[in-house]
C-alpha cells in the first residue's frame, strides 16, 4: 500500500489517510486480515505526525474498516459486503457516459474536471459530510470572471 | 484535552517601552508536536526564553509539566526535563562529535545510550569530525541527539530547520516523528516554514504582536475554516461587511472573499441575499489562515 499525503492541502491530513486506506481496501490492494503498517512506520516514512496517523486509524476502526489488536497492530477488517469492486466498475461506466456527454458539448479536459469537482463538492463537503447548498450552479458550468480563488482539494 | 506540558496565563514581557508579549495564553498538550508560528518580532523567541528561564516575565505565570514555575528552584527543576535545540551555534566548536557526547554524558544520570546510538546511526554523524567542520544540518542533528539522549521530555526547538537543505530537513522531521511516536516526547517547535509545520505538527499556534491569534489541532482548523468566494456582476457590495460570523472579508473588484470557521451554511445563505453570480466554498490551507490572521489585521 502506497500512502501519499498533500500536507499543504486544505483537506485534513487524517481524512486524506483514511481515504487512501479505504481506497486500498476497496480496490483490493490490501485484503481482509492483512496487516497495515504501524503508526510509527507510517509517521516515519512520511515524516509526519504520529498523532495524526493514530487519529486516522482510530476513525477507520470506528467505521469498521480496520481492526486494532493491541500489541500486534492494525488489520483490515472483515468487510460485510466485500470490496466495492463491482460498485466501482458500475460507477466507472456511468461516469464515462457523463464525461462523453460533456465532451460532446465541447468542454475541454480541465473544464470537465472543474465541473466534476464542483458537482462532487455540491454533494459532499471536503470533510465527507453533506454541505448542502454550498455551491450555486447558476452559471451553468462556465464561470463568469474566473477571478475566484481556487485551492487544490 | 490531555494534560498540558506547557501552560501560560497572561504572560507579558516588555523591553523598555516595547511590549514583546502582551498576555500570552498557551496550552501545549503532552505528546503533541506543537507548531509555534508568527512573523519576526511577534514574540516567539521571547516566549521560548521565558520558558527556558533565560528571561523573567513582567506579568502573568506559566507552568511546566503541571508545576507552576515561580522560583529559580522550580525553574531549574523543570529545565532538567527540557532539551533546547536551536540552529546549533551554541556547541563547543573545538570538540569533535564523539568528544562532545562523552563530555555531556556524565552530567545526566539518566543518559540513554540506546538513544545515543540510534541517533548516531540515523543521522550518520561522523564521530571524529570537529563540530566546527560540521554542516549546519549536522549540528542541528547533534543537538537533537544530545537533547534526547539525556532523557528530555520536552524539546523546545527554535527554527531547527532554518538553513537546512530539503534532504536534511526531511531527516530532522523524520527524527521528530520518531520521537513523538516512540518516546512520547512533546515538541514545541517554532518555524517560519509553513510547509514543514503542516507536515509535522498536529497542533499549531499563531501569534502576532505578542498575542495569540489562532490555535488548535491543525486538522480541526482545516475542517472548520472555509473560504467563501462570491462573484458579482458589478463591484462587490460594501454591505457584505455587515455579515455576521465572518472572520475576514476581502473585496476586490467584482469578487469578495470571506473566511469563516462556523456556520458556513448560514453565512452562504445570508450572502445570497446580495445576489451574487456565483458562490463557491473552498477548504483553507494553513498558509491562508496565516495570511488572513496576521497580515489581514
Amino acid at each position: 500500500m502506497h500512502l501519499r499525503v498533500h500536507f499543504s492541502s486544505g483537506v485534513p491530513i487524517y481524512l486524506q489517510l483514511m481515504e487512501q486506506i479505504k481506497h486500498a481496501v476497496e480496490t483490493g490492494a490490501v485484503r481482509t486480515g492483512e496487516q497495515l503498517p504501524t503508526i510509527r512506520k507510517v509517521a516515519e516514512d512520511l515524516a509526519m505526525n504520529p498523532n495524526t496517523v493514530a487519529r486516522a486509524y482510530r476513525e477507520l476502526e470506528r467505521e469498521g474498516v480496520i481492526e486494532v489488536r493491541h500489541g500486534s497492530g492494525a488489520f483490515v477488517a472483515e468487510v460485510g459486503t466485500g470490496p466495492k469492486t463491482a460498485a466501482i466498475a458500475q460507477a466507472s461506466v456511468e461516469l464515462r457516459r457523463a464525461i462523453e456527454a460533456g465532451a460532446m458539448l465541447g468542454l475541454s479536459e480541465p473544464e470537465l474536471r472543474r465541473v466534476f469537482e464542483k458537482e462532487l463538492s455540491r454533494i459532499t463537503g471536503d470533510d465527507g459530510e453533506v454541505v448542502s447548498g454550498s455551491v450555486n450552479g447558476s452559471a451553468g458550468g462556465s464561470e463568469p470572471g474566473g477571478s475566484g480563488e481556487r485551492s487544490s482539494g | 484535552m490531555s494534560e498540558a506540558v506547557v501552560e501560560t496565563h497572561g504572560l507579558s514581557k516588555s523591553y523598555g517601552d516595547k511590549a514583546a508579549l502582551r498576555g500570552l495564553e498557551l496550552n501545549v498538550p503532552r505528546g503533541s508536536i506543537y507548531g509555534f508560528l508568527g512573523r519576526n518580532g511577534a514574540g516567539k523567541t521571547t516566549t521560548m526564553k521565558l520558558l527556558l528561564g533565560m528571561l523573567r516575565p513582567d506579568a502573568g505565570e506559566f507552568s511546566l509539566f503541571g508545576e507552576t514555575v515561580s522560583s529559580e528552584a522550580s525553574s531549574v527543576a523543570a529545565r532538567r526535563r527540557i532539551g533546547f535545540v536551536s540552529e546549533g551555534k551554541d556547541l563547543y566548536s573545538f570538540m569533535t562529535v564523539g568528544q562532545v557526547i562523552r563530555f555531556t554524558r556524565p552530567f545526566f544520570p539518566g543518559w540513554r545510550r540506546e538513544l545515543e546510538d540510534r541517533y548516531l546511526q540515523l543521522f550518520r554523524l561522523p564521530l571524529n569530525q570537529s563540530i566546527m567542520k560540521l554542516s549546519r544540518g549536522m549540528r542541528t542533528q547533534l543537538m537533537i541527539l544530545l537533547a534526547m539522549a539525556r532523557g528530555a521530555e520536552l524539546l523546545v526547538m527554535d527554527e531547527p530547520t532554518s538553513g537546512l537543505d530539503p534532504i536534511m530537513t526531511e531527516e530532522v522531521l523524520q527524527a521528530l516523528a520518531d520521537l513523538a511516536a516512540g518516546e512520547n516526547v512533546t515538541i514545541f517547535f517554532s518555524s517560519h516554514q509553513l510547509a514543514e509545520v503542516e507536515q509535522i505538527c498536529d497542533h499549531v499556534c499563531l501569534i502576532d504582536d505578542g498575542q495569540k491569534v489562532l490555535d488548535g489541532v491543525l486538522d480541526d482548523l482545516k475542517s472548520q475554516y472555509r473560504r467563501i468566494v462570491l462573484v458579482f456582476d458589478a463591484a462587490a457590495p460594501a454591505g457584505l461587511a455587515g455579515l455576521k460570523g465572518v472572520d475576514h472579508l476581502r473585496r476586490s473588484g467584482r469578487t469578495a472573499s470571506l473566511l469563516a470557521h462556523a456556520d458556513v451554511e448560514g453565512i452562504v445563505a445570508e450572502a445570497r441575499n446580495f445576489a451574487p453570480l456565483s458562490v463557491d466554498v473552498y477548504p483553507v490551507t494553513l498558509k491562508e489562515l496565516f495570511f488572513d490572521h496576521v497580515r489581514g489585521q
